[in-house]
């Protein structure tokens, strides 16, 4: 078993013990990364020489009989939408290219304060605004388990190097699914806190209601890990909720006795695959030989997530990306061009007397604003703010984003009744197994609809997990998604943990 | 409610975004289309249910008012495309 084959709860202690140390385990994913991201394309950046120096700092306080946090020299992968003190941070937007964040996310700190070794920032769909990866504007992001295959996104990158093995763990953020489903694509363990249990102080805002930041892991013992260190209340994020953190690699080898599992009719319908269907059943049979109890549950509002989703979503990005402004930060158009070209057309109008058209041309600055935009943001990120800006306009707010946050509300009362009847609710993650790069590109309704199972839990902001179940026939990873009642990250983790207990899904390696 | 080229037109001032021509056409055809699905939320009814906009029921969350320190400004500057070591620099906001 090579080094970079462990779980990060093994290579931990095998770090504190002394029998490895963090540059040579450093050195090992470095290696990897440099025999298999050309193909995978999972980072953005890596910082081989930071990461270095880091793992030998870290052995150099060890050696020298200091205290070491949790983490112990463990290399991690950060989605690059997480601010890194000045480090690049691009969120794969040509509008962040050379953005280089004054400060740290709270997560980040918190992983450093546990003398974790941050290897390199992951690739995404830009602005988290995709399920793909293809909306980067850096790179294209595969499948380690088929190349042709997109990984799932928007925290595709994450997915990717911990299901080929280039990090032990990895931080992404979920705002309908961004964890889960690419956890799920790519068979590794996803887990998306509840809202509020995870800081999102310097997580680049998509939707603020709805962003959570949460762990991408082989096993729900590493993701176990992971929360331990970034989960808990923040004074810099007013959001983030002041309970205590259980310890969750503590309680998570003890199995839930007496586990109610639900399954929602919703899930199961018209649109699913036959055999992520079977993977999905095969997966709560196996709760069942532990002594589970399954009934049917409903939600009866399941159907309308998605457009929910696709008005709450859009408004709360089109008001956060208004910041992009080409003032303070961010890509600016260049000037001289801009204004050249505004003259020209300044011109032509008062030449053909075009008193309406001279009227409602841009002030110079106002086009400065909308040439950086234009320039910096992709087509999916584009579509987004106009559909929020649209949602949001006078006239059509009552009609979309009030009735929008109404049904979010029946949505949520959907989940506080379920979970009267169930500990935990059992579904698939996805509707098929990863999709071909381009497949769906030029379609993006139906690219949103395949948020189907994973956008209720962000709009009623309870927690769920995905965990791997199986693969298709053409070996493809299929996952199993588990959600609990807010604040139960701690049932999640011990329910994915019994799975994993009696599976081995998760010890499956793609071939590369 | 359909949506025309002129209304994404104007959407996109709003939004402040520059679109092509080909921009226009398509995201006329895509927001269309977007908009015709989420349509369909108009057949609950929702009459007397309190909006959510948020997940977590927090009010305000205090704290002391006490000054702390902040960022440097240098540091801050340091992203910003154009400025004069003080102030950010944009093209004139009025007159010509």
């Amino acid at each position: 078993m090579s080094l970079t084959d462990r779980s990060a709860t093994e290579l931990t202690s095998l770090l504190a013990s002394g029998e490895l140390s963090s540059v040579e385990l450093t050195r090992a994913y470095l290696d990897r990364i440099a025999a298999h991201d050309e193909a995978v394309k999972a980072f953005v950046h890596v910082d081989a020489e930071g990461a270095l120096a880091r793992a030998k700092e870290i052995d150099a306080r060890r050696a020298r009989g200091e205290t070491i946090g949790r983490l112990g020299g463990l290399p991690v992968a950060v989605k690059d939408l997480l601010c890194t003190r000045g480090e690049l941070t691009t969120c794969a937007s040509r509008m962040l290219a050379r953005f280089k964040p004054p400060y740290d996310a709270t997560v980040v700190a918190r992983l450093k304060a546990a003398d974790a070794v941050i290897v390199g920032k992951t690739n995404m769909d830009e602005f988290a605004m995709g399920s793909s990866s293809e909306n980067s504007a850096v790179q294209q992001t595969c499948n380690p388990w088929d190349l042709s295959r997109v990984p799932g996104g928007s925290s595709g990158g994450s997915a990717a190097c911990v299901s080929a093995d280039l990090a032990p763990l990895a931080l992404g953020s979920d705002t309908g699914g961004s964890v889960r489903q690419p956890a799920g694509l790519c068979g590794v363990v996803g887990l998306k806190p509840t809202y509020g249990r995870v800081s999102r102080y310097g997580l680049i805002a998509f939707a603020s209601s709805l962003d959570q930041i949460g762990p991408l892991a082989r096993t729900a013992e590493d993701a176990a890990l992971m929360m331990e260190v970034i989960a808990g209340r923040d004074p810099h994020d007013a959001t983030s909720v002041d309970l205590p953190v259980p310890a969750y690699t503590e309680s998570i080898s003890r199995p839930l006795e007496g586990l109610r599992l639900g399954l929602a009719r919703e899930h199961f319908g018209e649109g699913l695959d036959a055999e992520v269907e079977t993977a999905v059943r095969e997966a709560i049979k196996v709760y069942e030989s532990l002594g589970a109890k399954v009934s049917e549950v409903s939600l009866p509002h399941a159907k309308y997530a998605v457009a929910t989703y696709y008005i709450i979503a859009p408004s709360e990005a089109s008001s956060n990306l208004a910041r992009y402004d080409g003032v303070h930060y961010g890509h600016r158009a260049d000037e001289k061009a801009t204004a050249v070209e505004l003259a020209a057309e300044r011109k032509a109008l008062e030449a053909a007397g075009d008193e309406q058209g001279l009227k409602q041309l841009d002030a110079p600055i106002v086009r400065m604003y909308r040439q950086s935009r234009a320039e910096g943001f992709g087509p999916e990120v584009k579509r987004r703010i106009m559909l929020g800006t649209y949602a949001l306009s006078a006239g059509y707010y009552d009609a979309y984003y009030l009735k929008a946050l109404k049904v979010r509300r029946l949505i949520r009362q959907d989940y506080d009744a379920a979970f009267e009847q169930v500990d935990l609710i059992a579904g698939p993650v996805t509707p098929t197994t990863a999709i071909r790069i381009g497949e769906k590109a030029d379609d993006p309704l139906a690219m949103y609809l395949d948020d189907i199972y994973t956008v209720s839990a962000n709009l009623a902001g309870v927690g769920g997990i995905s965990v791997p179940c199986g693969f298709s026939q053409s070996g493809m990873p299929i996952g199993l998604q588990l959600q609990a009642p807010p604040f139960e990250e701690d049932r999640l983790l011990r329910a994915a943990h019994m799975y994993q207990q009696e599976t081995d899904w998760h010890r499956r390696r793609p071939t590369l | 409610m359909s949506l025309s080229r002129d209304d994404v037109q104007k959407v996109s001032l709003l939004a402040r975004l520059r679109l092509s021509d080909e921009e226009l056409d398509s995201l006329t055809s895509q927001m269309g289309r977007v908009l015709n699905y989420i349509e369909q939320l108009s057949e609950l009814d929702t009459d007397g249910v309190e909006p959510m906009a948020h997940a977590v029921d927090v009010s305000n969350v205090f704290r002391d008012d006490a000054v702390r320190p902040s960022h440097d400004r240098s540091e801050i500057l340091a992203n910003c495309p154009r400025h004069d070591e003080e102030f950010y620099l944009v093209p004139p906001v009025l007159g010509d």
